[in-house]
């Protein structure tokens, strides 16, 4: 009866998202993603396959971009998740944010949370990437609608804004 | 810093590349999607499909989900019959003398293709759901199946419905054919090319879903669902339900994505919403990437027979067209689409050609249903005529440039009527090719492919130049596929709605009869009211036509007719709201109607500058009504239904330039040119979005993408292990310009644009991987371009050659 074990037993587990945490009590099998998503709320993220393919459900989670479509939120007990809730503060956007608006980095907008966080971890460890650096980081992200190249724009600007914002704020747009 | 950067900070009228509106609440996460919806005592629905692609059902049995805690119900389609719904899901465009065979949203006794449901669980969880769904048993007696079109027609092939002989549903022809038998026989050389054009799907990264809720009290069942046609869903809903229309609404959350597949009916639509009747429970259903491999309609699915008739001056005499579309197991809502009025009209191509003749063929097999995606139609066909223009300049020894530019249609000869029932509106197609080989550098790169060769390395040029028609328009158009009021099993039309109301306070609600997939149409219809009305963006808002109940009538989004249809319907709506403003300003300022100007939101009498009024300040007036001219109503707004004479034609040309490896097959795109025309760009930031989107969906189709079945119907292409969309490092950087010919259609001069890049780009490809291996004598290369099909083309070994 193994089916029957996993709907009704549950683990504790520890997650803190956007700095705030949550103790949950949770089947093994469920995923992460529908524990950021319906269990706590934070649907910005989204799932477009299931199969770790397509990038629109990546999150930070301990400070490195992670697909939360094949991670079961077991395995993520006492991780620091990051979404895309976290971006903007208020409604004031954050650069990645105004960087996708200002070069079209978007149309739908489906892929964009998993685009965005995917591209800061990439920045955290690569502040100026070349184009084919942005482009390669991008790989596991499908996008649909603009064709990529908005995109590599709008990370080549946000990687200019953040390195103007490192120097007092001097010469951003 | 920008991050006060936000709409309404720009002037932001017409040709102004602004941010979109619609942005900040992607951008934050706050934008909903159909899965973020959540309803008190919601239900999951999760679907049994079925595994075989054609089979007898002899048997379901339902007790083990049935049995599981937390489900609620199982339902088949014995369900469905009790219940007295009709479950037939209806095309929404007939052909004359098609066969129609059943289409119910539940099997009823067969299954024709793999992923058809058989039956649903509804279960108070998702993953539960789930787990029921697979336990439900079917008992099968397999038939035999057939996948390719052609061979469906032949003697002998399994038989998909009993009224359909030879899984023939329809015929359908445009042109002369004797008048073109005769000119190719009359030709120095005749061409001659056959194809695939891959099944594609049409991949939305947002899956389709629903939450269905019905209301007892009222017999209202309220669907939440990603659509680009939320009024035609609402009609289709209501007769496969057979619920009343207008209890039946339709609301559409943000679309993540359509590419079409969200402008049908599919049967899970209509399922969410049955079961939620039933059950008088709010029910969800998000379908997995794998269902939706299995279940979005696919599209293209063509074999293609051509040939053109070229004299030796390079001057074409006609050309003959047939495509045999596998329209799957059953007709979808827009399966008739395809093959017929979208394609046949446009053989034509950028070209004069004397006379054409084009038949279309629609057979069923045991695929999914196909139907529309991006570029429907018109990418097969412009295809077909950009590989049979350059086939024909290799046979006459001309440069490819320079075939085309001895055919195209002149710019002092539009308006031009085709052979195949077109008018052509305006277009400059010269002009572009000349830019496009400009930015290319196309002498230079013709020195560069011979200096190459003698090193053993194989560059190629591929051009397309191509016609878009767009802006899908006017109410008669559905003539074009024979289809009478009488024959349509759904009203459907293609004029469009566009209102503009001011508030008392001088802020505008624009109302627009299209439901955008993620175009950013909020923020172009925003432009034209700027523009015309003279108010700041911060004081529009705009709304789609996403919720049936409460907002105008609307054609929705297909055929790159937002900016076109939508667009000129608001702003016809703004000349009659300024119109009657000037009424009324005139009024209070002591003037003649025909003495006031109207200039940047401001009415003056002529002459008199400081004798004028804003139009915020009218509007405010017109909500009073205290002193408003004779016979004028207060308030100030005005409705318009736009029904222009004909659609619109974009063209272009792109340019690939791709390097390929004979010894590894590898494909290396080197270049990628575009030149596009859409008219009046009104904000060219999202147009030159548009194409890229547009171009990196042919570059995928042409590269990667297809789907497949092996031959007992099994789907071997049902998730993104197996089907391979375009990344990021796959693309080239596109070097883009434009030429700008309004159209004469509509008072903007804009044309539709969104599909021009999935329209034009696989054909470049090929066009430019056969002109890398000529050297190798291959002429032809199937789609997708796979390093294997390369490698045996320039090998000789069969496939691909």
């Amino acid at each position: 009866m193994k089916a029957r074990l996993c709907e009704t037993m549950t683990h504790d587990i520890s997650l803190t998202v956007n700095g705030e945490k949550h103790e949950l009590s949770v089947p093994p099998d469920r995923l992460l993603v529908h524990v950021i998503r319906e269990d706590l709320g934070y649907t910005g993220t989204n799932v477009g396959c299931e199969t770790s393919m397509c990038g629109a459900c990546t999150v930070q989670i301990d400070g490195d971009a992670m697909k939360s479509c094949t991670r079961l939120a077991v395995q993520a007990d006492g991780a620091n998740i990051r979404t895309v809730e976290d971006l903007d503060d208020r409604g004031a956007l954050h650069p990645i944010q105004e960087s996708f608006m200002q070069e079209h980095g978007l149309q739908c907008g489906y892929c964009t949370p998993g685009m965005m966080m995917t591209s800061l971890d990439l920045l955290e460890s690569n502040p100026s990437p070349s184009r084919e650096e942005i482009r390669h980081a991008l790989e596991g992200n499908l996008c649909r609608c603009t064709g990529y190249q908005n995109i590599v724009d709008a990370v080549e600007a946000t990687a200019s804004r953040m390195a103007a914002a490192t120097d007092g704020g001097h010469n951003v747009d | 810093m920008s991050t006060e950067l936000r709409p309404g900070d720009h002037a932001g009228g017409i040709g102004e590349p602004i941010d979109r509106r619609e942005d900040p609440e992607l951008l934050t996460g706050r934008g909903t999607f159909v899965d973020d919806i959540e309803k008190p005592g919601m239900l999951h629905m999760a679907i049994h499909r079925s595994q075989y692609a054609h089979a007898e059902i002899k048997g379901i049995d339902t007790s083990a989900a049935e049995a599981m805690d937390g489900v609620v119900a199982v339902f088949t389609a014995a369900d469905m019959e009790a219940a007295g719904v009709p479950g037939h899901v209806p095309p929404v465009y007939r052909v004359p003398d098609m066969v129609e065979p059943d289409h119910p949203i539940l099997a009823r006794d067969r299954v024709r293709h793999q992923g058809k449901p058989v039956a649903v669980v509804v279960a108070n969880d998702r993953y539960l759901a789930h787990r029921a769904a697979e336990a439900i048993d079917v008992d099968y007696e397999r038939l035999d199946s057939v996948i390719d079109p052609v061979e469906a027609m032949g003697d002998g092939a399994p038989q998909l419905h009993d009224e359909a002989a030879n899984n023939l549903c329809f015929e359908y022809e445009n042109g002369d054919a004797d008048a073109t038998a005769a000119a190719l026989d009359g030709a120095d050389n005749v061409v001659d090319f056959s194809y695939t054009y891959q099944r594609i799907a049409p991949n939305a990264i947002e899956p389709r879903g629903m939450v269905a809720e019905y209301d007892p009290s009222t017999n209202d069942v309220t669907v939440e669902m990603p659509t680009q046609n939320p009024f035609l869903h609402q009609t289709i809903l209501s007769d496969v339900l057979d619920h009343p229309q207008n209890r039946v609404r339709i609301k559409s959350p943000r679309i993540g994505g359509s590419f079409a597949s969200k402008s049908m009916i599919h049967p899970e639509e209509c399922l969410t919403a049955f079961s939620s009747i039933q059950l008088q429970r709010p029910v969800k259903y998000i379908c997995t990437r794998s269902e939706s491999f299995q279940s979005d309609e696919h599209g293209r699915s063509m074999e293609i027979e051509g040939a053109i008739g070229v004299n030796d001056d390079g001057e074409f005499t006609g050309a003959r067209i047939q495509a045999t579309c596998g329209l799957g197991a059953t007709l979808s809502t827009k399966g008739t689409t395809g093959p017929t009025a979208v394609f046949g009209p446009m053989i034509s191509g950028a070209y004069k050609i004397p006379e054409l003749h084009y038949k279309g063929l629609g057979v069923f097999t045991n695929a999914t249903p196909a139907s529309a995606y991006r570029g429907v139609g018109r990418a097969p066909a412009s295809f077909t005529v950009e590989r049979l223009v350059t086939l024909a300049a290799r046979e006459v020894g001309m440069d490819p440039a320079e075939i085309r530019r001895k055919n195209f249609i002149q710019e002092d000869e539009f308006p031009y009527e085709t052979p195949v029932l077109t008018v052509y509106d305006s277009g400059t197609y010269e002009q572009a090719l000349d830019m496009a080989m400009d930015m290319v550098d196309y002498e230079e790169l013709r020195a560069e492919q011979e200096r190459l060769r003698e090193e053993g390395r194989y560059i190629g040029i591929g051009i397309s130049s191509f016609v878009e028609p767009g802006g899908f328009a006017p109410t008669f158009y559905s003539e074009g596929l024979r289809m009478t009021e009488d024959d349509s099993a759904v009203k459907a039309s293609f004029w469009e709605s566009g209102s503009v109301r001011f508030h008392d306070n001088g802020q505008v609600t624009i109302n627009v009869g299209t439901s955008s997939p993620g175009t950013g149409t909020e923020t172009t219809m925003a432009q034209i009211a700027v523009d015309i009305l003279g108010v700041d963006h911060d004081d529009v808002t705009v709304l789609e036509s996403k919720d049936t109940r409460t907002l105008p009538q609307g054609q929705g989004t297909s055929g790159s007719r937002n900016a076109v249809m939508g667009g000129n319907a608001v702003r016809e709506s703004a000349e009659k709201v300024i119109e009657k403003a000037r009424k009324i300003a005139a009024h209070q300022l002591e003037a003649d109607p025909e003495d006031v100007d109207f200039e940047d939101g401001e009415f003056a009498v002529t002459g008199a500058p400081d004798r004028s009024m804003t139009i915020k300040e009218v509007a405010e007036q017109a909500y009073l009504g205290h002193d408003l001219p004779e016979g004028t109503e207060p308030s100030l707004e005005a409705q318009s239904g736009f029904n222009p004479p004909n659609l619109t034609f974009a063209h272009g040309t792109h340019i690939v330039v791709v390097e390929v490896d004979p010894e590894t097959g590898e494909v290396d795109i080197r270049r990628y040119v575009g030149v596009d025309d859409c008219g009046v760009r009104i904000n060219p930031k999202i147009v030159e979005g548009q194409e890229h989107g547009g171009a990196a969906a042919g570059l995928s189709a042409a590269l990667y993408e297809g789907i497949e079945y092996d031959d007992n119907g099994n789907l071997l292409t049902s998730s993104y292990q197996d089907y391979a969309l375009i990344r990021a490092p796959d693309m080239p950087e596109l070097e883009l310009d434009h030429t700008e010919t309004p159209s004469p259609s509509n008072p903007m001069g804009v044309k539709g644009k969104g599909e021009s890049g999935a329209i034009s780009t696989p054909q470049a490809v090929v066009n430019a991987v056969t002109d890398a291996l000529q050297p190798f004598g291959v002429d032809n290369i199937e789609m997708p371009i796979t390093n294997e099909r390369v490698w045996n083309a320039v090998n000789g070994a069969g496939e691909g050659s």
